[in-house]
């Protein structure tokens, strides 16, 4: 079995089976995280680039470490090391890495379509870690891969993704990786967050959060992106944490096992109460724990097989 | 499918075992410190069959494990294709322990070199032996078996197949044409 493409952009273009095939791959992997020794040869001799040209703590740690539990040899460039802060071009940046022949670039960018570009121009494989407002691959992937594992299936489910879906890139893939894995898929949030035509990517669009929840099986909560609201959507922090924050009172609306996603970094006592983000029902760690072992699975489909 | 021969049948496999258990009890004189790893996916079957032999004649479970040596394989990087990652499940510390490994058929050996690669990384075992249900030759590496069921002369453009009633519901050994039946 093998992934049939050279990189990895977006979870839009990914069959059922390519998802597949990561999740049991990645099912393989976690175990190596467990390990005293939390190394395997598999990459030896293999350069990973991460480019990461916005700020992220857990995204760039995941991958970091998981090419380094692969033997890989990882290097770490954010922006404001880097040569962008002196004027050169993302393909000028691309082409001068291409030159020390790395054996993959993951990137995170903040234009939407920056991976997709960078992967026309680069013969090694490109890892999309987030592309501004359009995809989240890997996280989708570690969403769902979370999902299965606590539910055993994902055909089926109900899911309700809350909150800022305007700005989500994660909101975008796992429309797209729920949707495709044959779960039903319902969007939820202020009126000014909800882009109109959200239902093509295959939703549909609920107004209240308590509505939404009932009859639930898993509900992502989605972290409000100040740095990305460049005027006001919502009244007050306040007011949105009333109507749309996740807290205890509201939960009670949900199945008594429904399963509460974030992906991270938590807004607490805005999107999502602390009592909620701690509790029992609450996978937000178990999303952290799977990310490396997702990531394993996608460096050795996509960087781990012969060259072309 | 016409040229298929049959080795060994569901009861050639249950003697065989039932030898190889007695054998690994004589050679680390009880069952002190053993633990048996079965090598994905009919080596675990496999080694589950030897751990009920061990127990019939001494009365003691053994602790059994998977050990998947697809990550330390020598070969990745030079297919076309990965090859699809197994389950590794290591229930208890091997270090200072007899560990039998349990793959179904030795070919080349390249299989148990990544697998004793890979156990290493898991600590200090006492010992590594090897079992196999069949020793087929053409061995690439120094490497041997200390348990066989069955050596068989076979030619390289035949394929060993292991079946198991638990994974294949039939228990065989068979020799077939290159080729032909399925990818184990």
């Amino acid at each position: 079995m093998r992934l049939k493409r050279k990189d990895l952009l977006d979870i839009e273009d990914l069959s059922r089976d390519e998802i597949e095939l990561i999740m049991s791959t990645a099912k393989s992997f976690r175990e190596v995280s467990d390990r005293d020794i939390k190394k395997v040869p598999t990459l030896r001799g293999k350069t990973i680039i991460n480019m990461f040209y916005e700020p992220s703590t857990r995204t760039r740690t995941s991958f970091e470490i998981a090419a380094k539990r692969m033997s890989a040899d990882a290097i770490n460039i954010s922006v404001s090391t880097s040569s962008t802060v002196k004027g050169e071009t993302l393909k000028d940046t691309a082409k001068n890495l291409e030159a020390m022949n790395p054996d993959c670039i993951v990137i995170r960018h903040a234009s939407s379509g920056g991976p997709h570009m960078l992967a026309r121009y680069l013969k090694c494989p490109v890892i999309n870690a987030g592309d501004g407002t359009h995809e989240h691959p890997s996280q989708a992937l570690l969403d769902l891969f979370t999902v299965n594992d606590a539910k055993g299936r994902i055909e089926g489910l109900k899911v309700v993704i809350a909150g800022d879906i305007a700005h989500s890139r994660v909101a975008r893939s796992n429309i797209h990786g729920f949707s495709t894995m044959g779960a039903e898929v319902r969007v939820v949030g202020p009126p000014t967050m909800i882009p109109v035509g959200i239902e093509r990517l295959g939703c549909s669009v609920v107004d209240s959060l308590e509505e939404a929840i009932v009859g639930a099986d898993v509900v992502m909560m989605l972290r409000v992106q100040f740095e990305r609201l460049h005027r006001p959507l919502f009244p007050s922090i306040r007011e949105y944490s009333l109507v749309f924050g996740l807290d205890t009172e509201k939960l009670k609306k949900a199945p008594p096992d429904v399963a509460i996603l974030h992906p991270g970094p938590v807004n607490r006592g805005v999107e999502i109460s602390p009592e909620v983000a701690d509790g029992p029902y609450s996978l937000i760690l178990d999303q952290v724990k799977n990310g490396v072992a997702v990531r394993m699975a996608l460096f050795y489909l996509l960087v781990g097989g012969a060259k072309e | 499918m016409d040229a298929k021969k049959i080795i060994m049948d569901g009861t050639g496999i249950r003697r065989a075992l039932a030898r190889i258990a007695h054998e690994v009890l004589e050679r680390n004189k009880g069952i002190d410190a053993l633990v048996i790893l079965g090598i994905p996916t009919r080596g675990v079957n496999l080694a589950r069959m030897l751990e009920e032999k061990i127990y019939e004649i001494e009365r003691v479970h053994l602790p059994i494990g998977t050990l998947d040596a697809t990550l330390y394989r020598d070969d990745l990087g030079r297919r076309e294709e990965q090859p699809s990652l197994k389950e590794t499940d290591i229930p208890i510390s091997i270090e200072g322990k007899h560990v039998v490994l349990f793959d179904d058929v030795l070919f080349t050996g390249r299989t148990i070199r990544a697998a004793m690669n890979a156990l290493i990384d898991f600590g200090r075992p006492k010992t590594i032996q090897l079992a196999v249900l069949i020793d087929r030759g053409f061995r690439e590496l120094p490497i041997r078996a200390d348990y066989v069921g069955k050596n068989i002369p076979t030619s390289l453009k035949e394929d060993v197949q292991v079946h198991l009633e638990d994974v294949d519901g039939v228990s065989e050994v068979i020799v077939i044409p290159k080729g032909d039946g399925v990818e184990a």
